[in-house]
């Protein structure tokens, strides 16, 4: 069987072209990012001369909610996503996007972190955790003395 | 029965933004009991003073705008989500009373009470003899 490479022939996969365009007309129109991701809470990481700033995306859950432990290197959130108490038993859901259910997340640091001094607050649904390098780790400027 | 409209396409189908932020669909719950229409919209990042909430006829429109995040003195070296702005709009099939909606912005989640409107009481019409 002659085996034709889609792009150069388009008799070989009369669709292919079609299917390009479909595909990437759906990356672009699926742009929710609930779905897309499984990892939750989605994070950024900040790189600074102190240390590093973790941020992450924790939509409707309190910061009394969320469990931060450092060990060594290693950061862990966890916490349990709560639905709204709100509806009552006679209420009928018509769409159920957001998730619930526990969560927990560990990420790996580039050094060691100085535990007593992480600091953690929430606003507006962003969780921004600070965490410096203690001193002892940072990198020192060795003065070189001509002898 | 409340019927909603508006999928993933309606936040990309208006005009381009001018700001080169992406725009995201908030993930949304909507349910309804007897007296109101309920919605939680997540927006994490968006100030209440950012959120707009227009309800104009039947179609109901949430657009938020949220705040770029970048610690000073900081660079960022690894991102699993972007700052962005969010908007959604849903098509209500059930009249609202627009004055009694309430909004509350609380970490991140905008939670909407929409009451329904109170359906005009039946009138009795009298009806008088002719001449």
């Amino acid at each position: 069987m002659v085996r034709y490479v889609a792009g150069t022939d388009l008799w070989g996969e009369p669709l292919a072209t079609l299917r390009r365009i479909q595909d990437e007309v759906n990356r672009a129109f699926g742009d929710q990012r609930a779905a897309a991701s499984s990892e939750f809470p989605p994070v950024n990481v900040w790189r600074g001369p102190d240390g590093v700033i973790v941020t992450a995306e924790i939509p409707g859950v309190k910061l009394d909610a969320v469990d931060l432990t450092v060990h060594q290197n290693t950061l862990t959130i966890k916490g349990t996503r709560v639905p709204d108490g709100e509806a009552g038993p006679e209420a009928s859901h018509h769409r159920r996007e957001r998730m619930y259910g526990p969560f927990a997340r560990s990420i790996e640091l580039p050094f060691a972190v100085d535990a007593e001094r992480v600091k953690a607050q929430a606003t507006n649904g962003v969780l921004s955790i600070e965490l410096p390098r203690p001193e002892s780790d940072k990198p020192r400027k060795i003065k070189i003395t001509q002898g | 029965m409340v019927e909603m409209a508006g999928g993933p396409q309606v936040a990309q189908r208006g005009a381009e933004t001018t700001r080169n932020a992406p725009v995201f669909l908030p993930a949304a719950d909507i349910y309804e009991d007897a007296t109101a229409l309920y919605l939680a919209l997540e927006m994490p990042g968006v100030d209440p003073d950012a959120l707009g909430i227009t309800l104009d006829k039947r179609v109901l429109t949430v657009a938020g705008r949220s705040r770029p995040v970048t610690p000073p003195g900081y660079s960022q070296t690894y991102a699993e989500y972007r700052d962005g702005d969010y908007e959604r709009a849903f098509t209500l099939s059930e009249a609202i009373d627009a004055d009694g909606i309430e909004a509350v912005l609380t970490d991140g989640v905008l939670r909407l009470k929409l009451p329904k409107a109170q359906p005009a009481p039946a009138k009795t019409i009298n009806v008088k003899a002719g001449g």
